[in-house]
């Protein structure tokens, strides 16, 4: 992003002044165009009814509504809660869903950092947010926090193997671990010798797309995964006792979460910031390169969100069982039948 | 506006007939389907006795297997069966009922009060003192309902057999002094609730019964309400306004 | 009751050891968890009182009363045409369904019979509320096992059937129509050919949901197996209505014990599952909505004409006598005991109401299945508050 500026700007210049609002951007940006989009409107659609309308044209301006109205609310401590904890889990969670952002490449030359183990880095840092969430879930001295803690926990430590094991099949077939390597080798692979529009991993991988979609869908708490917020039993697991903008930050969490793990299927799956057609070390794509992740990222957060308001949710032990002997299972399958097929061809 | 759908027509063209048909056919004869039960027998121009031979036999069964027992029994034609035993042959009648007569079903188990009302039904406006005279409600003796009575309270459960399709309503008296029954939980678990029920609102006490607390009251509540002497408190405190608007039937006119 | 100022700490006191119970977090056996009075899942203020083992349930006891409304009491000092208005209040979601067991008891006492019209289009109300009660449970069921999409559908399509009763009675959810002798009025204009219309809507809504929910793996791994009822303990405890026939259990007082209704003139099926799981009663309530679609289609096409009021008399006393009259509420049977000493207002009125009996079975059933079945076994009891606690 810098070299289209023709400049070269000192680390601490680049740091503070580019990286760290473009930083904020990335996150909440993504994140208000989720809800809105797809919490506020397109649900609304599939549920019959019309959604926020009043606040701005179609209710576009509601998301800001609903940002006011959680800043003004007052944020309560329970008496028994253990308050350092309790004041300090929203800001764990949404700690890793930043560090997950800092990997995403948005084109060639668009990075905040280029790791060379990207993904390793980007699997490491989304198991963060578990816990935040067990200390949310204890800190609150509620029952229902703590039942709602205690599953999150389960259920994230299960379905991380999955997601593992998903993007190793991945890692395999790109031969490295760095983001923008991921991409390049789908912009400039060839499926069997033709190469019009590279080689996108969902048409290889398209089990270990499935199985980290699922698993996707589990980290996030999403439906048919929500236990650990599922409201008719737990009222709203470990968001039970928050309020205001402690509740706002972990709003934003795992919303701006739905849109950077779509982003790193999109990378991993879809081609990140690639359209075939252009060349990919055209520094087009400095500009361009953010959209069309954007684009990418919103289409998959929609099949995120299509499936949430679509099932009801399983029971505890019924996902864990799902993991454990369908996923995980089928993943390590998936890995094998890529490793020996990246021998043979 | 839609169109009904023509086999709904038909449908509707059919039940007509029907009814017509049936309506020619009743001034002939007077049977009836046969699973009402009800058999109605003219004897008379006018007068018309009804029998309920299911009601019958049930009660002659349970007649049979209570040996005396029903201190009393009433039978309202097409509307069920009514017995009357002693309060220690209460659990024995319902294990009868769930033996002999196959009423595996519980429906419901209360109990009345007999007391006339000392408030008297608290209708004192002027609209309700044109229609009803005050002074009747005065001293007013305890009348029983059917099968009679010997005390205040009365408990009554009534129990339903589904392959025989009747239904018998036991009732007991219970004594003045110390009202107190067995629960009927060993025969019909379906009791626990009912009779908790029956305690916190009339005063009553079921022995053998594992959790007698109250159920819908708070745990400190003083009193039982149902009982008649248990005043109204929102009545006492505002009156109500009676009948002050008397609906118009469809055809009347002012 | 607190009547001096110390009483008054005490209680307090004792109400706020009440509500510390949700703080601790451990107890000498197992986990004490407080499911309400206030929780999403409860619709009304039922709670329940659950001890855990991890999230198996070692014991639950439902806690009631907190919106018991003393109607019994009230009856007394209502007079007969007055009742109504209270028992509409108790399934306030299939209200009109509420009084016609009370009148039919009063007009049974009265030895009146309403014409044949009013019997009908007593009738074509009573399926119509059922229809609008059990599509809310439809939706409400796939609620509380997560899904959060069918309830929305069912609050949509279930307001057609509450507007055609609306047009008919001038009330969407409390009618209060049906009168001693007959009914209030007669319907509207042009009702009968809209309600058809009405019928096809509702047939279309149970197809989807039996496409978004009932057919849906994660919906039945949540239910079936869950929350098995024997025939003969649902008969012991008393269950009534879906609960019942979804255990097995053949029965249904509109087809075996009808009184007042037209039932018996169109040709309709009662519905029955063996399993006794929530599935089977999920199901056996779907199959119920399309069977009372029937039913109106039927109802609709025959009504006969004539007058829609018996000769009663202006003031309404009733002679003395006992009546009981139940009918296949929505949610089971429900039944008015009426004692009457031949005076305007009844000397007892005893409401058998059926959810009070399908949730008795609740300490029975929830023993050992774990939380998010408490949830899913209660959705699929079905209760309503006001049926429970009256």
């Amino acid at each position: 992003m810098t070299s289209i500026l023709a400049l070269d700007p000192a680390w601490w210049q680049q740091t503070f002044l580019i990286k760290v609002p473009i930083g904020l951007l990335a996150v909440l940006l993504p994140a208000g165009t989720i809800v809105y989009l797809y919490l506020f409107k397109a649900v609304s659609f599939m549920q019959s009814r019309l959604g926020p309308m009043e606040a701005g044209p179609y209710g576009s301006m509601q998301l800001l509504a609903e940002v006011g109205k959680w800043l003004q609310k007052e944020d309560i401590f329970p008496t028994k809660a253990d308050k350092f904890v309790f004041a300090a889990a929203p800001f764990v969670v949404l700690m890793s869903t930043f560090l997950l952002v800092v990997i995403l490449p948005a084109g060639p030359d668009a990075t905040f950092v280029n790791l060379d183990v990207g993904i390793y880095f980007a699997m490491a840092v989304s198991s963060v947010s578990v816990i935040g969430i067990l200390m949310a879930g204890w800190a609150s001295a509620n029952k229902y926090s703590l039942l709602g803690g205690i599953r999150a926990a389960g259920q994230l430590i299960a379905y991380e193997l999955p997601l593992i094991l998903a993007v190793v099949g991945v890692v395999i077939q790109a031969g490295t671990m760095n983001m923008q390597g991921i991409v390049l080798s789908q912009a400039e692979g060839e499926i069997f010798g033709w190469g019009g529009i590279g080689n996108p991993f969902i048409l290889t991988q398209f089990i270990g797309f499935f199985i980290f979609m699922v698993a996707v869908q589990a980290e996030l708490t999403q439906a048919p995964f929500d236990m650990p917020v599922a409201e008719s039993e737990l009222v709203t697991g470990y968001l039970t006792e928050y309020s205001g903008i402690r509740f706002l930050l972990f709003f934003i969490g795992e919303f701006a979460s739905a849109g950077v793990f779509s982003a790193i299927a999109a990378v991993l799956f879809f081609g990140g910031w690639y359209v075939p057609g252009i060349d990919p070390t055209n520094d087009i794509f400095n500009v361009i390169g953010p959209l069309i992740l954007a684009g990418k990222m919103m289409a998959i957060a929609f099949l995120i969100f299509w499936f949430r308001f679509t099932f009801p949710r399983f029971r505890e032990d019924q996902l864990q069982r799902l993991a454990w002997k369908f996923l995980i299972p089928l993943s390590l399958a998936n890995i094998a039948l890529t490793g020996v097929l990246k021998v043979v061809l | 506006m839609a169109e009904i759908p023509e086999h709904l027509l038909k449908r509707a063209q059919a039940a007509r007939e029907k009814a017509e048909a049936e309506a020619k056919s009743s001034t002939g004869d007077s049977t009836k389907p046969e699973e009402t039960a009800v058999t109605e027998t003219t004897e008379t121009d006018e007068e018309v006795i009804l029998t309920d031979e299911k009601a019958e036999a049930a009660l002659a069964t349970l007649q049979q297997e209570l040996e005396g027992k029903i201190l009393d029994s009433h039978i309202a034609t097409g509307r069920g069966l009514w017995i009357r035993v002693g309060i220690q042959d209460w659990r024995p009648a319902a294990k009868a009922a769930k033996e002999a007569l196959d009423c595996k079903f519980f429906d419901w188990l209360s109990a009345i009060d007999w007391m006339p009302s000392p408030y008297g039904r608290e209708h004192e406006t002027e609209q309700d003192l044109i229609n009803d005279d005050p002074e009747e409600n005065d001293d007013k003796e305890m009348e029983w309902g059917y099968t009679g009575g010997e005390t205040r309270f009365q408990l009554i459960c009534r129990v339903y057999s589904i392959s025989k399709k009747i239904g018998v309503m036991i009732k007991a008296d219970l004594p003045d002094n110390d009202p107190r029954a067995l629960s009927l939980i060993p025969i019909y678990a379906g009791a626990n609730w009912h009779e908790r029920e029956a305690r916190e609102m009339f005063g009553l006490t079921f022995d053998e019964h594992p959790d007698l607390r109250n159920i819908y009251l708070p745990g400190d509540f003083e009193g039982h309400p149902l009982r008649k002497d248990y005043p109204l408190l929102s009545r006492r405190m505002k009156p109500w306004p009676g009948i002050v608007d008397v609906e118009l039937l469809p055809g009347d006119e002012e | 009751m607190a009547t001096t100022e110390s009483d008054q700490m005490a209680y307090i006191a004792a109400q706020a050891a009440d509500a510390r119970v949700n703080v601790e977090v451990e107890t000498d056996e197992g986990m004490t968890l407080n499911l309400g009075p206030q929780h999403p899942a409860t619709h009304g203020t039922l709670r329940i009182v659950a001890k855990l083992d991890g999230e198996k349930v070692l014991a639950a006891e439902p806690i009631m009363g907190y919106m018991h409304r003393g109607y019994e009491k009230l009856t007394e000092v209502r007079t007969y045409p007055q009742v109504t208005t209270l028992v509409n209040r108790i399934d306030w979601l299939g209200s009109f369904a509420n009084e016609v067991p009370f009148i039919l008891a009063a007009e049974q006492l009265m030895e009146v019979e309403a014409p044949p019209r009013a019997q009908w289009i007593r009738t074509v109300l009573f399926e119509l509320s059922r229809i609008a009660n059990i599509s809310l449970f439809l939706g409400d069921m796939a609620v509380q096992v997560g899904a959060t999409t069918p309830v929305f559908y069912a609050f949509r399509d279930r307001e057609f059937v509450l507007n055609q009763i609306e047009r008919v009675t001038g009330g969407r959810f409390h009618p209060n129509f049906d009168r001693i002798g007959g009914l209030k009025d007669d319907l509207p204009k042009g009702w009968i050919e809209e309600t058809g219309a009405v019928l096809g809507k509702m047939r279309d809504f149970c197809d989807e949901m039996e496409e978004l929910v009932l057919g849906n793996e994660i919906f039945q791994a949540r239910t079936r197996g869950i929350g098995v009822i024997p025939p003969d303990v649902a008969l012991s405890y008393g269950l009534s209505g879906a609960n019942l026939r979804a255990s097995g259990i053949d029965w249904d007082i509109r087809r075996d014990a009808n009184v007042g209704l037209v039932y018996d003139e169109v040709d309709w099926k009662v519905w029955t599952h063996p399993d006794g799981d929530s599935f089977s009663r999920f199901w056996v309530r779907l199959q119920e909505t399309r069977e009372a679609i029937n039913i109106l289609e039927q109802l609709l096409g025959g009504i006969p004409s004539g007058p829609i009021m018996a000769k009663v008399p202006r003031i309404i006393k009733v002679p003395a006598g006992e009546a009981y009259v139940a009918t296949e509420n929505p949610l089971g049977e429900m039944g008015f005991y009426v004692v009457s000493q031949g005076d305007l207002t009844p000397f007892r009125v005893k409401i058998r109401s059926a959810s009070f009996s399908n949730m008795s079975i609740t300490p029975w059933l929830l023993k050992g299945v774990f939380v998010p079945d408490i949830i899913s076994i209660l959705a699929s009891l079905y209760f309503i508050l006001g049926d429970i606690d009256r």
